[in-house]
């Protein structure tokens, strides 16, 4: 009786344990899309308050290129507000590639507890030692006596008074990078293989113009966009144009029939168009990575 | 006109199947693996000060000091390297001796709850504030060390760059797993002075 008794123990331990794990898996808080910088799931703020932190914030991004934003969530549980909060910048990476100047102010209303995230660009001018004297002396005194929007207020502004100081990189004025994007590169490798292989086909023939046209391409789309999927499917679509596109467009190149030929083009594009329209207003992170540094407290 | 062919097929043949990949995983556990290494250090660097500052005001906490200053002697005895990852023993002893400088780091914090004025000391604060930042981010290192491992093991073992893998040597890589967790968390002799009670013998 004993014995079974030992055994079984540790058994039901480990159900309950697996089973606690497996609810907690389930019902982890979710992290919000990134619409604006001020994000409130509590209706904590009201709208022009709202509207005058995401102001300051987006002065202050313009100004600094750094980017700082604010959440309030109900809670984190089950998690601690470090692991929610860490959750929360992987996913919406504030901050500039490479420069990863993002912060983010975070409060578990209900947990009554508050955390301030910052990138690895900051931990200079933001050590764990001021993020906490920021949410220690400034922040949960006003917290404590229920003035949410003066506590958030004149910690984001302390955050970013501490930040003006740090020589960052200057901000760049949204000049989009149009490079490396596959809406601009796979048109233009086409549109090269297409011309390259009509000079070509009179000397060699079609089919080993169209093969080596589009072994080019691909490899140059591999390069250019660094997925070698993208590199073979930019071949393949070359390689169609000049073996099957060829006796129509042979002859009508440079009149109007060309352009009835279009079609090619916007299925070559299709499936990459998507990515160019990112920035159509609203907010969104820059691609800064986070380590876990900064500070949590409690009021 | 052969050559070039030929080395064309190579470069699809080798990313076709998955050696740019295990290159590339292999590199981000080296980047997660030197994170963490980082971030210990980091702690390690932080003890002294933290020693030094607790001394100040509560110097008859001898037991708990000595302590935590021995565990980052322990710490900073073991040469951690990158090539570390290749050896399982040191790995399991490395970790054995960063856990024994948490549990001591954290009785001694538990510690200082009693002295008022330790506790308001803003040198102290600051210190507390950094210790914890510097767990969070040892946390958040392992965190994505753990997965990078679990990345680079998934392709290691997969077919078919299980092939590849094997042809070119790679081979899984230690993880925290639960038996080092276990034994990292296990708190070194506390002593609550009634050994009579131990459950099950």
């Amino acid at each position: 009786m004993m014995h079974k008794v030992l055994v079984s123990a540790p058994c039901w331990a480990l159900t309950l344990c697996l089973l606690l794990i497996a609810g907690a898996a389930l019902a982890l808080a979710p992290v919000p899309p990134l619409k604006a910088r001020v994000t409130d799931l509590t209706g904590t703020l009201t709208a022009r308050q709202k509207a005058s932190i995401e102001r300051e914030l987006k002065a202050f991004e313009a100004r600094k290129g750094s980017q700082i934003a604010v959440l309030i969530v109900p809670t984190t549980r089950p998690e601690a507000i470090e692991q929610y909060s860490i959750r929360v910048v992987d996913k919406w990476k504030l901050g500039r590639k490479n420069v990863d100047d993002g912060a983010l102010l975070l409060i578990a209303k209900n947990d009554r507890a508050l955390r301030i995230e910052v990138g690895y660009g900051l931990e200079g001018a933001l050590p764990d030692a001021i993020a906490n004297r920021i949410i220690d002396e400034i922040i949960t005194p006003r917290f404590k006596r229920g003035n949410f929007y003066g506590g958030i207020q004149a910690g984001v502004q302390t955050m970013m008074k501490v930040i003006q100081r740090e020589p960052l990189p200057k901000p760049i004025r949204h000049a989009q990078e149009n490079g490396g994007s596959p809406a601009f590169t796979l048109p233009s490798i086409i549109f090269f293989a297409f011309i390259v292989g009509q000079l070509f086909r009179g000397f060699i023939g079609s089919l080993p113009t169209a093969l080596g046209m589009a072994a080019v391409s691909a490899g140059m789309a591999w390069l250019l966009l660094g997925t070698f999927l993208g590199g073979l499917l930019c071949g393949l679509v070359v390689l169609v144009i000049l073996l099957f596109g060829g006796p129509y467009i042979n002859g009508s190149f440079g009149r109007g029939g060309y352009y009835s030929r279009g079609g090619y083009w916007g299925g070559g594009m299709g499936g990459f168009g998507t990515s160019g329209s990112l920035s159509g207003g609203g907010f969104s992170g820059g691609g800064g990575g986070f380590g876990g540094g900064g500070a949590s407290g409690r009021w | 006109m052969r050559k070039p062919l030929f080395l064309l097929a190579l470069t699809l043949l080798l990313s076709g199947c998955g050696y740019n990949t295990l290159q590339s995983r292999d590199e981000q556990i080296k980047a997660a693996w030197s994170e963490v290494l980082n971030q210990y250090q980091r702690r390690a660097d932080l003890v002294p000060n933290l020693v030094n500052t607790v001394k100040g005001f509560a110097a008859q906490e001898k037991q708990v000091l000595t302590q935590v200053t021995n565990a980052r002697a322990r710490v900073g005895s073991i040469q951690a390297t990158p090539a570390l990852l290749e050896n399982q023993q040191a790995f399991a002893k490395l970790l054995r001796a960063q856990s024994q400088l948490t549990s001591a780091l954290s009785r001694l914090m538990v510690v200082s709850e009693r002295y008022p004025r330790l506790r308001s000391s803003s040198l102290f604060r600051d210190l507390q504030a950094q210790l914890e930042g510097t767990e969070n981010r040892i946390t958040v290192a392992r965190n994505r060390y753990i997965q990078a491992v679990q990345d680079y093991n998934v392709t290691v073992r997969s077919f078919p760059t299980n092939l590849t893998a094997m042809l070119f040597g790679f081979h899984t890589k230690p993880n925290f797993t639960v038996e080092n967790e276990a034994a990292m968390s296990r708190p070194p002799t506390v002593d609550f002075s009634s050994p009579s009670i131990s459950p099950a013998q």
